[in-house]
């Protein structure tokens, strides 16, 4: 009978700890390549926010920014629209898989870039273009 | 022999629940992913705490108006009787 106790203590106890590792999951985000990823793209954001503003750069459902439509940008600043859009792109890559693998679960990077995706849209000011499930919307 | 059958009872709990504390471990933490998704976001777009999109009402944005409603009734209670 004493047995079964301790083999229902322990059991009650490893209930216990697997909540209290539940808590205290918290993502890192501390790591020297995340924190270059975030200084890119922060020095990106001056010369992107006019293109968001405009309507001609969106934020993707997918968690990347796409060239929504090319034709409100001006002619010569095309190409440095593009370029633009393509480096932020490969940062946001480079950021969610660095999150992912940076807390040991590289298999995660596709929730972090869903996750991501849904907070990118929901910060966007007003007049932005972002893609929802049925197409793209002016927040 | 009852015994042996409360044992195997206890083992067999201990093996069901002892993976599933393993399987907690495996799942995607969607909170923490979000808290640090709104981290990196607020730096790479410089937002100021207290400064949500304009066009969504925030909670942080109204809970400050709540209690500025509420000491404005009063107060406007008390001026009216003085008034006549």
């Amino acid at each position: 009978m004493k047995k079964y106790y301790i083999s229902l203590l322990f059991c009650l106890s490893s209930l216990l700890f697997s909540t209290l590792s539940l808590a205290a999951a918290d993502l890192e985000i501390n790591t020297p390549a995340i924190a270059a990823l975030k200084n890119s793209m922060q020095a990106r954001h001056a010369q992107l926010e006019p293109f968001y503003a405009s309507g001609a750069v969106g934020l993707a459902k997918d968690g990347s920014v796409a060239l929504r439509d090319a034709s409100l940008v001006p002619l010569p600043q095309r190409q440095a629209a593009n370029n633009l859009v393509s480096a932020e792109n490969s940062d946001r890559n480079a950021l969610y898989k660095e999150i992912a693998t940076g807390n040991g679960h590289p298999e995660w990077e596709g929730e972090v870039r869903s996750t991501f995706a849904q907070r990118w849209m929901q910060k966007a000011q007003s007049g932005w273009w972002v893609q929802s499930a049925s197409g793209w919307v002016k927040k | 022999m009852r015994y042996n059958l409360k044992q195997w009872g206890a083992v067999g709990a201990v093996a069901l629940i002892l993976p599933a504390c393993v399987t907690i471990n495996i799942y995607f933490p969607a909170a923490a992913a979000e808290k640090a998704a709104d981290k990196i976001i607020d730096e790479v777009w410089q937002i100021k705490k207290g400064q949500p999109p304009a066009d969504k009402p925030s909670p942080d944005k109204s809970n400050p108006d709540k209690p500025a409603d509420t000491s404005g009734a009063p107060a406007m209670n008390s001026t009216a009787p003085a008034a006549p």
